[in-house]
């Protein structure tokens, strides 16, 4: 980076925000096009069922309505939805874009009608006759991993989708060596990602030009692009996809759907644009849901608390089909099942099970909250055990900072760290020493306060190709116009990050110009170059080293024909203040503006100088990059309620090099919320007939401000080797380190009436049973581990 | 059938035909083309529709258009244009100035509940406007730069009272 920043590390105000305030940006459902159609989707009220027959005449012939197709009209057109995980042994189950013969979960679509209005169109989805035979669930996925249990899919001889295993060291001498063994079970519930805008999709077909264009609120724009052209059987030079404004993602956009294929074909086949705005019920039923783990986990640990091994067997419900990354999530929490300890000697095994749900897959975080879950619960529990301060226990078992590069017992490379100063640091805040003082003056009172830690670290900057399905680099454009204006285009595709704020500022002061001169541009596969997307906390580590490398090549180039019309070396001449100017001296000077004219009129360029200004890179990371910190929860639980009250939160947070620190803070405090969503709140539950009972806002309780107390946020900063802005990324951080955080700290307030372990969300029902049943046991710590 | 109503939306008189059935949403979207305020769950959970209707905040997904006959609405495009603030309004200030969005899809509902709120209550506290925004959902935030962007709106608003 330049020596002198004007925009990079400061908390510059956002550029994305002016439109966006004034209510004047365009999401997907703002955009009319002349003789659009809308299209609905009938879907199955039934989690596992044969279709044994499908009316569609009187939708059909309802005044409105244009087309009414099903599975028979379709299956041969259009192509399953795909899905890019790649595991030894993994069983197929691709999901058709409408049922063929079954149902396999509620709301998978089996008809879509094509009316003029949405209104017509509404009535008409009742039209829609579906007589179903209606067969048994499976819903329990441990029910449904053994043997005698009903099959989800008639293809497969039983509902183990994969097993994935992975194992370092000498797991059976750690565990002859260990003083003791501790063993946990938890679960890590099924939640639901509620983005604000719920997916919408709207297609458009010019004959003439044979051009689809599908906009779409996706997190994938290309990927997007080449997935419905394999769908469809068409050439992907003929689809443009285009990502508008996007109303949050959080991963649930980070797929490719049937409805995607569905509006694009019918475009195409009707010859007027078709538009599909998911509604928040089907957003419940028909979007991917995250999470979704069992962990049983047992450590092999020495009475002093240090921790020789670990082993751990995961349940993952997968749901009744793969969407784009379904099985590949669980192996990530296999992977960094560690945590930010020494755990020389690991063994994950991971089973992958369909169930009649809808499917798991990338949420916010996306398995790496379910491992970080799963070792700090673990960590706080061996702690209890041992009769440990858990803070110390976590400061014997962490890597020091001269141990990076440090290589996992899973075989990851984590780049650099230092654990223990951010711990430290989040003890200082928290004010730790005088906490447990006021938890035990507290108790004395009768009153539960408990204290909960969470040191995590997480992989991200996804990541390098060999790593990922889909290849994990990041190209990035950047044009200087004549006038000076500059253009940057990004592969990424953000929605509500603000990269075209940080991308802005970086490219601003490399280039020496303002930030009002820098547009960036995201998200048209007909403008921008082939990327891969915005996810994994990826775009900045990623997409921001690309454009990093660009910036470098249209400087050295500037500074190559600026050397040639001012007689000096480029190698003395820098870009500051929209000017070229001579390190030896400052008087000596040439307007930016009248460089990038040369570039263009290319009447005075040095020999062996390309005319223009336009530079593009695909940035390929050598390795994740991985973000760590800890974050310290302080509740109080109401015993004569159960009721957890959040009484205080501090996050520190190590994400490396910072661009915009506004932003970083806007990141970290939305992704804890998220996480206090899943720890207090949040829980997809399905009945034993596979009903969706949290099916809609009313019954799924995403927290709202008032359920949230000021969060306080710190930093670290460590930067990473892995690209050239030592930039770690920090989209799921909040999320990842926060969940067993707050457990942690339930638990801890509960220890004394001898609750070992409580299941998320805390709700209050729960966190009371927990407490008359410890309560009403002869005696709470009789019952504690040998 | 269709009902004749006669509304002053953002200032400007509209005299339309419309459906009983039709949500007020979705006339000030689909029939007046502003389409500002958002659609998150039409069911008046999520507050990404907010409008002022005669000064109050109202979730336009469970009202229907032939209700609002005879009222005054005020919707984000018409915050913004309202002349007496030079341009943006200080609530919409505020949230720029306190990064109080990130993808900004709940943003004119919840600029809109706030706008409500500092007309009842200058100087808020933090619980209180926990309270009164706790009928608009955001996932992006956290909320916390919300709370900031309100506090320092109000700030801005006492200050040009003053």
């Amino acid at each position: 980076m330049a020596t002198t920043t004007k925009y990079v590390g400061k908390p510059v105000k956002r550029k994305e925000d002016a439109r966006l305030i004034q209510g004047i940006a365009h999401y997907v459902d703002d955009r009319v096009l002349p003789g659009m159609l809308y299209l609905g989707v009938v879907r199955s009220p039934y989690a596992h069922a044969r279709i044994r027959a499908i009316d569609t005449e009187k939708a059909r012939t309802a005044a409105g309505v244009v087309a009414v197709l099903t599975a028979a009209d379709l299956s041969q057109a259009i192509g399953p939805v795909p899905c890019a995980a790649q595991l030894p042994d993994l069983k197929p189950a691709p999901r058709p874009v409408l049922a063929l013969d079954e149902v396999l979960f509620v709301g998978e679509g089996v008809a879509v009608v094509v009316a003029t209005d949405p209104y017509t169109l509404r009535d008409a989805l009742d039209l829609v006759d579906v007589d179903y035979e209606a067969l048994t669930a499976v819903v329990d996925p441990e029910k449904a991993a053994r043997k005698d249990s009903p099959r989800v899919h008639d293809s497969l001889a039983d509902n183990i989708a994969y097993r994935w295993e992975i194992e370092g060291g000498d797991l059976r001498k750690a565990f002859r060596q260990a003083d003791r063994v501790l063993k946990l079970r938890m679960t890590n519930q099924r939640v639901i990602p509620v983005a604000m805008e719920c997916r919408a999709a709207l297609a458009e077909y010019d004959r003439g030009d044979d051009r689809l264009t599908l906009w779409s609120s996706s997190q994938i724009p290309h990927l997007l692009r080449t997935q419905i052209a394999s769908m469809l059987k068409i050439h992907e030079s003929s689809v443009t996809v285009i990502v508008p404004e996007v109303g949050g993602g959080f991963g649930s956009k980070l797929n490719v759907y049937p409805e995607e294929a569905l509006v694009s074909y019918l475009a195409m086949h009707l010859g007027r644009p078709v538009k599909w705005i998911e509604s928040r019920r089907e957003n419940f039923l028909a979007t991917i849901h995250g999470r979704d783990q069992i962990c049983e986990m047992e450590f092999a640990v020495q009475r002093d608390g240090t921790l020789l091994g670990l082993r751990a067997h995961i349940i993952a419900d997968l749901g009744a089909y793969y969407q784009l990354l379904t099985p590949l999530i669980p192996t990530l929490s296999g992977l960094m099942l560690c945590g930010c300890y020494r755990l020389p000697n690991v063994r994950v095994e991971i089973t992958g099970v369909l169930t009649n749900k809808m499917s798991t897959d990338a949420y916010r975080g996306a398995g790496r909250p379910e491992a970080t879950y799963f070792i700090e619960r673990g960590i706080d529990f061996v702690a209890a055990e041992l009769k440990k301060d858990p803070a110390e226990l976590r400061r014997k078992n962490f890597p020091k900072s001269k141990d990076f590069p440090y290589v996992t017992a899973t075989g990851l490379i984590y780049d650099t760290a230092n654990y223990q100063a951010a711990m430290d640091l989040a003890l200082q805040k928290a004010g730790y020493k005088k906490l447990r003082r006021e938890q035990e003056a507290a108790r004395k009172k009768g009153r539960y306060i408990g204290i909960g830690l969470s040191s995590y670290v997480e992989i991200c900057g996804m990541g390098p190709s060999s790593a990922m399905p889909a290849g994990g680099w990041e190209s990035a454009t950047v044009r200087i116009e004549p006038t000076g204006s500059v253009r940057v285009l990004t592969g990424s595709s953000p929605h509500g990050q603000g990269e075209e704020t940080t991308f802005a500022q970086i490219a601003a002061d490399f280039l020496g110009v303002g930030i009002e001169d820098v547009a960036v541009i995201h998200g048209n596969t007909s403008i921008v170059p082939y990327g891969i997307g915005t996810f994994g906390s990826r775009s900045t580590a990623v997409g921001g080293a690309a454009l990093y490398r660009c910036l470098e090549k249209l400087r050295d180039k500037l500074l190559k024909i600026a050397g040639h019309l001012m007689q000096e070396d480029p190698a003395k001449l820098v870009l500051r203040g929209k000017q070229v100017v001579s390190r030896r001296d400052a008087h000596k000077s040439m307007p930016l503006l009248d460089v990038i004219s040369a570039a263009y009129m290319a009447k005075t360029l040095p020999e062996g100088v390309e005319p223009g200004l336009d530079e593009t890179d695909f940035f390929e990371p050598s390795n994740f990059t991985y973000p760590f910190g800890t974050h310290v929860a302080v509740v109080e639980v109401d015993p004569e309620t159960g009721t957890v009250k959040l009484l205080k939160y501090v996050a520190v947070d190590d994400c490396g090099n910072v661009i915009n620190p506004l932003l970083v803070e806007g990141q970290v405090q939305g992704g804890i919320v998220q996480s206090i969503g899943q720890a207090l709140l949040e829980e997809a539950i399905y009945d034993e007939q596979g009903q969706l009972l949290t099916g809609e806002l009313t019954d799924y309780a995403v927290p709202r401000a008032a359920d949230i107390p000021w969060l306080e946020t710190y930093r670290t900063v460590t930067p990473t080797p892995v690209n050239p802005l030592g930039v770690k990324g920090v989209g799921e951080a909040g999320t990842i380190g926060a969940t067993p955080a707050l457990v942690n700290a339930v638990v801890d307030a509960l220890s004394r009436l001898g609750v070992r372990h409580l299941d998320m969300p805390m709700k209050r029902e729960r966190v009371w049973k927990a407490i008359r049943d410890a309560s009403s046991a002869p005696s709470g710590r009789a019952r504690k581990a040998k | 059938m269709s009902v004749s109503i006669q509304l002053r939306v953002n200032g400007k008189t509209y005299q339309s035909a419309v459906e009983p059935r039709l949500l007020l949403i979705h006339y000030l979207r689909e029939v007046l083309g502003l389409t500002g305020s958002h659609i998150g769950c039409e069911t008046s959970l999520c507050g990404t529709c907010t409008v002022l209707v005669n000064g109050r905040a109202v979730k336009s997904c469970t009202m229907l258009a032939v209700q609002a006959d005879g009222a005054e609405i005020t919707t984000i495009e018409g915050l913004s244009a309202a002349p007496e603030a030079g341009g943006l309004h200080p609530v919409q200030q505020a949230f720029r100035e306190k990064h109080g969005l990130q993808c900004g899809f709940c943003t004119p509902g919840m600029i809109l509940s706030a706008v409500q709120l500092l007309g009842d209550n200058p100087n808020p506290g933090e619980a209180e406007i926990r309270r009164a925004l706790a009928g608009n959902l955001c996932r992006c935030t956290g909320y916390q730069h919300i709370i900031e962007s309100v506090r320092y709106a109000a700030r801005k608003l006492r200050s040009q009272k003053r």
